[in-house]
C-alpha cells in the first residue's frame, strides 16, 4: 500500500535519499546495528573463544538453516514472487549447486571458494534450461514443466551420475579452509553463511528497486503491456530463472558444505513445495517475505512441534489410536505444518510481511490512526 | 522512396484471424507532427490497426514503416525502442506497481543497468535511476499527478489510471504516440482534462500522435485529419469537415442516408 509514509518531520530532500534503504541516520544506525549484533552471538555461544554460554550452541546451528533457506527462497522469490514463474523445480537446483560444489571439492579438490561461485553457475545455466518453457506456458502449465526439473534432475543424479554422487547414500563433503582456519564448527560456519545471506538479500533487494526488478514486475503484472512498453519478455524470463536457480545452487552448496555430507532425500519435490509454502507464509513478492516466510516455517517445524510432542505424546495414542506412537513425531509434523499453511492462506493471504508493512504504518502514524 | 514528411506509413495491410477478416488493405498514412483520429463503430477494426501497428498482431498482407524503415517484422518491444509508445482501451497498467514505478519502469529503454550492476546499486546504476527519476517526475508535474505518485495504480480511480497509462506511455519518450480510446468511460471534465493533455504534448514535443476515439465531438476539435474504418475496410479519409460530410461515414454509423447535420449525434448512436 503506502510504503511513502514517513514519521512526522521527516521528509526526503533529494531522489538519492528516496530511494535509499536506510533514509534516516535511525535507520542507518538499526540496520548496521543488527548486522553487528548477530555476528557478535557465536562469540557468546559455548562454541566461542570466550567459553560464555549466553546463547544456546542450537541456535547457532538454526540461524545457519535459516539464512541457507532465506537464500534459496530469495531466489525463488524473485522467480514466483517478483517475475510470476511459478516453480516446482527450486529444490532440485538446490540439489545441483550441493552436488557440483560437493563433486568440485571431492573429485577436483577445488577449494570452497571457487567452488561456490562455479556452483552458482552451473546451477544458473541449469536453471536457464528449465526456464525455456516459460516461452510458451504460463500459470499451472509452466508448474507443471518445472515439475519435470523436480523430477529429471534427481534422477540424473541417483542413477546415471552415481559414480559421483554416491547415488541414494550419502556424500561426505570436504570442509573449507581459508588461510589454515578450518570451519568445521556451526561457529565458523556461522561467518560464511550469514554474510552471504545479508549479501545475496541485500543484491536481491538492489535488483528489485532498480530497472531490471520493475521489468520483471511488469512481466508478472501485464506481460502484454511490458512487451509493448520495450520489455524483452522472454529474456528477462530466462533472467529470473537464471538468478532464481544461481540463488538456489548457493544455497544447496553452503548447505552441503554446511553439513558436510549431501543426501538427495532433502532435496525432493517435499522440499520444493515447503520452499514456496514458505514464499507464500513470509508474503510473495515483498523483500521481507523470504526471511518472515523461512523463519516462521523452521522454527515451527525445529522448535515449536518438538516443543509440542512430547506433551502431546500422554494424550495423543488415546485421542488417535491409529498413529503408532513411535511414529508420533512424523505423522504430526506434516499434519500442523498443513493446518499452519491453511490457516495462513485464508487469514493472512498477502504473508507476514504484508502485515509487518502495516504494523510499520500504524507505528509511523503513532498516536494518530491514519 | 518515402516522403521525408511522413512518420508512419500503414501500407495496405490485411489482417485475418482464421476466417474473420479484422482488416482488409487499410492504408494510410501520418505526417510528422499530426493528430490523426481513427473511427468507426465498435468492431470495426480500430484497435486490431493499432495491435498491428505495435506488432502485438502480424498482418498477413502489406507493411508498416516508421520514418521509412519497414518494421513489419518486428516484435512489439524493438519497435517501443524505434519510438512507439501505446495507451491500451481496456487500461493495461502493472496493478501492484506505484504509479511513479509504472513510469519508471517505462524508462527502461532509456536505461542500462543489468542484473549484475542493478544488483551492486552502486555507481552508474544509482545515477541512472535518480537521473531517469527526474525526467519522470517532470512528466508527473506535467500531467498533474504529483499527489498519486507513490499510490499503487490498483487502488486508483478509473479516470486517474487512464491518466497514469498516459504518462507511462509519455515516459517511453516516443516518436509516435497511439492511443486507444484515452478518453472512454470518463466524464466530462476528465475527457476535458485529457484532451488538454493530448494538446499540450502536441504543442509542445511536436509529438505525432494516432488516436482511437468515439467521441466525434472531440475528435473533430483536436485531430487534424480522419481516417473510418468500418468491417476492416476504410471507408473514408480526411480532414474533420470532409469527414462529417463524408457519406460512407454517415452510412457506417446511422445506417442509411441522413443529412449532414446530423453527424453530431453520430456518437449516441455509436454508443
Amino acid at each position: 500500500m503506502s510504503a511513502n509514509i514517513r514519521p512526522s518531520g521527516v521528509f526526503d530532500t533529494s531522489y538519492a535519499q528516496d530511494i535509499a534503504l536506510n533514509r534516516t541516520r535511525t535507520d542507518k544506525w538499526l540496520s548496521n546495528g543488527l548486522f553487528v549484533v548477530l555476528l557478535l552471538l557465536p562469540l557468546l555461544s559455548s562454541e566461542g573463544p570466550l567459553g560464555l554460554n549466553i546463547v544456546p550452541s542450537l541456535w547457532i546451528g538454526t540461524l545457519n538453516r535459516i539464512a541457507i533457506f532465506v537464500i534459496a527462497v530469495q531466489g525463488l522469490n524473485i522467480l514466483t514472487g517478483y517475475c510470476g514463474q511459478i516453480s516446482l523445480g527450486h529444490a532440485a537446483f538446490m540439489a545441483i549447486g550441493a552436488y557440483t560444489g560437493a563433486i568440485l571439492g571431492r573429485e577436483l579438490g577445488m577449494t570452497f571458494w571457487l567452488a561456490l561461485p562455479v556452483a552458482a553457475l552451473v546451477t544458473g545455466i541449469v536453471g536457464l534450461i528449465f526456464g525455456l518453457p516459460s516461452l510458451r506456458v504460463k500459470g499451472f502449465y509452466l508448474a507443471m514443466a518445472t515439475l519435470a526439473a523436480q523430477f529429471i534432475i534427481p534422477w540424473l543424479l541417483r542413477y546415471p551420475l552415481e559414480p559421483l554422487t554416491n547415488g541414494s547414500r550419502p556424500l561426505d563433503v570436504p570442509v573449507p579452509n581459508l588461510f589454515g582456519i578450518s570451519f568445521a564448527a556451526d561457529g565458523a560456519m556461522f561467518y560464511i553463511i550469514i554474510p552471504a545471506a545479508v549479501f545475496l538479500s541485500l543484491a536481491a533487494r538492489n535488483i528489485l528497486r532498480s530497472r531490471v526488478g520493475r521489468a520483471l514486475i511488469s512481466v508478472r503484472d501485464n506481460d502484454i503491456a511490458a512487451e509493448q512498453m520495450g520489455i524483452n519478455v522472454f529474456n528477462y524470463k530466462l533472467l529470473a530463472f537464471f538468478v532464481a536457480a544461481m540463488f538456489a545452487g548457493i544455497a544447496g552448496c553452503l548447505s552441503a558444505y554446511n553439513t558436510n555430507s549431501v543426501s538427495l532425500d532433502t532435496f525432493l519435490l517435499d522440499q520444493s513445495i515447503a520452499m514456496l509454502a514458505m514464499l507464500v507464509i513470509g508474503g510473495a513478492g515483498y523483500p521481507l517475505g523470504p526471511l518472515f516466510g523461512v523463519t516462521f516455517v523452521l522454527l515451527l517445524q525445529q522448535i515449536i512441534i518438538p516443543a509440542l510432542i512430547p506433551p502431546l505424546n500422554n494424550v495423543l495414542p488415546g485421542l488417535l489410536p491409529f498413529i503408532n506412537p513411535v511414529n508420533i513425531y512424523a505423522a504430526l509434523s506434516p499434519l500442523i505444518f498443513g493446518l499452519a499453511l491453511a490457516i495462513f492462506l485464508v487469514f493472512n493471504p498477502r504473508g507476514l510481511a504484508h502485515r509487518w508493512e502495516i504494523i510499520k504504518i500504524a507505528w509511523k502514524l503513532r498516536p494518530f490512526s491514519h | 522512396m518515402e516522403d521525408s514528411t511522413v512518420k508512419l506509413h500503414v501500407d495496405n495491410i490485411s489482417l485475418s484471424f482464421g476466417g474473420i477478416k479484422a482488416l482488409q488493405s487499410v492504408g494510410f498514412s501520418v505526417q510528422h507532427g499530426q493528430i490523426v483520429a481513427v473511427i468507426g463503430p465498435n468492431g470495426a477494426g480500430k484497435t486490431s490497426l493499432i495491435n498491428s501497428i505495435t506488432g502485438f498482431y502480424r498482418p498477413q498482407i502489406g507493411a508498416i514503416r516508421l520514418d521509412g524503415v519497414d518494421i513489419t517484422h518486428l516484435p512489439p518491444y524493438k519497435r517501443a525502442q524505434l519510438g512507439i509508445a501505446r495507451t491500451f482501451q481496456n487500461i493495461a497498467l502493472y496493478t501492484n506497481m506505484t504509479a511513479l514505478d509504472n513510469l519508471m519502469a517505462a524508462r527502461h529503454i532509456h536505461m542500462k543497468a543489468n542484473a549484475l550492476t542493478a544488483a551492486l546499486f552502486y555507481g552508474p546504476a544509482r545515477r541512472e535511476e535518480i537521473a531517469n527519476r527526474e525526467r519522470v517526475e517532470e512528466i508527473i508535474d506535467f500531467l498533474e499527478m504529483e499527489n498519486i505518485r507513490k499510490t499503487i495504480v490498483g487502488n486508483l480511480s478509473y479516470g486517474l489510471r487512464k491518466r497514469v497509462e498516459l504518462g507511462r506511455a509519455l515516459a517511453l519518450e516516443p516518436s509516435l504516440l497511439l492511443l486507444d480510446e484515452p478518453m472512454a468511460g470518463m466524464n466530462v471534465e476528465e475527457k476535458e482534462d485529457m484532451a488538454r493533455f493530448i494538446l499540450d504534448i502536441h504543442e509542445r514535443q511536436k509529438m505525432t500522435i494516432v488516436l482511437i476515439e468515439h467521441d466525434m465531438g472531440l475528435v473533430m476539435d483536436i485531430s487534424q485529419r480522419v481516417v473510418a474504418i468500418d468491417f476492416g475496410i476504410k471507408i473514408a479519409e480526411g480532414t474533420p469537415d470532409e469527414i462529417k460530410q463524408d457519406e460512407h461515414v454517415i452510412k457506417a454509423y446511422l445506417g442509411q442516408e441522413v443529412q449532414p447535420e446530423n453527424a453530431a449525434d453520430l456518437q449516441a448512436v455509436s454508443e
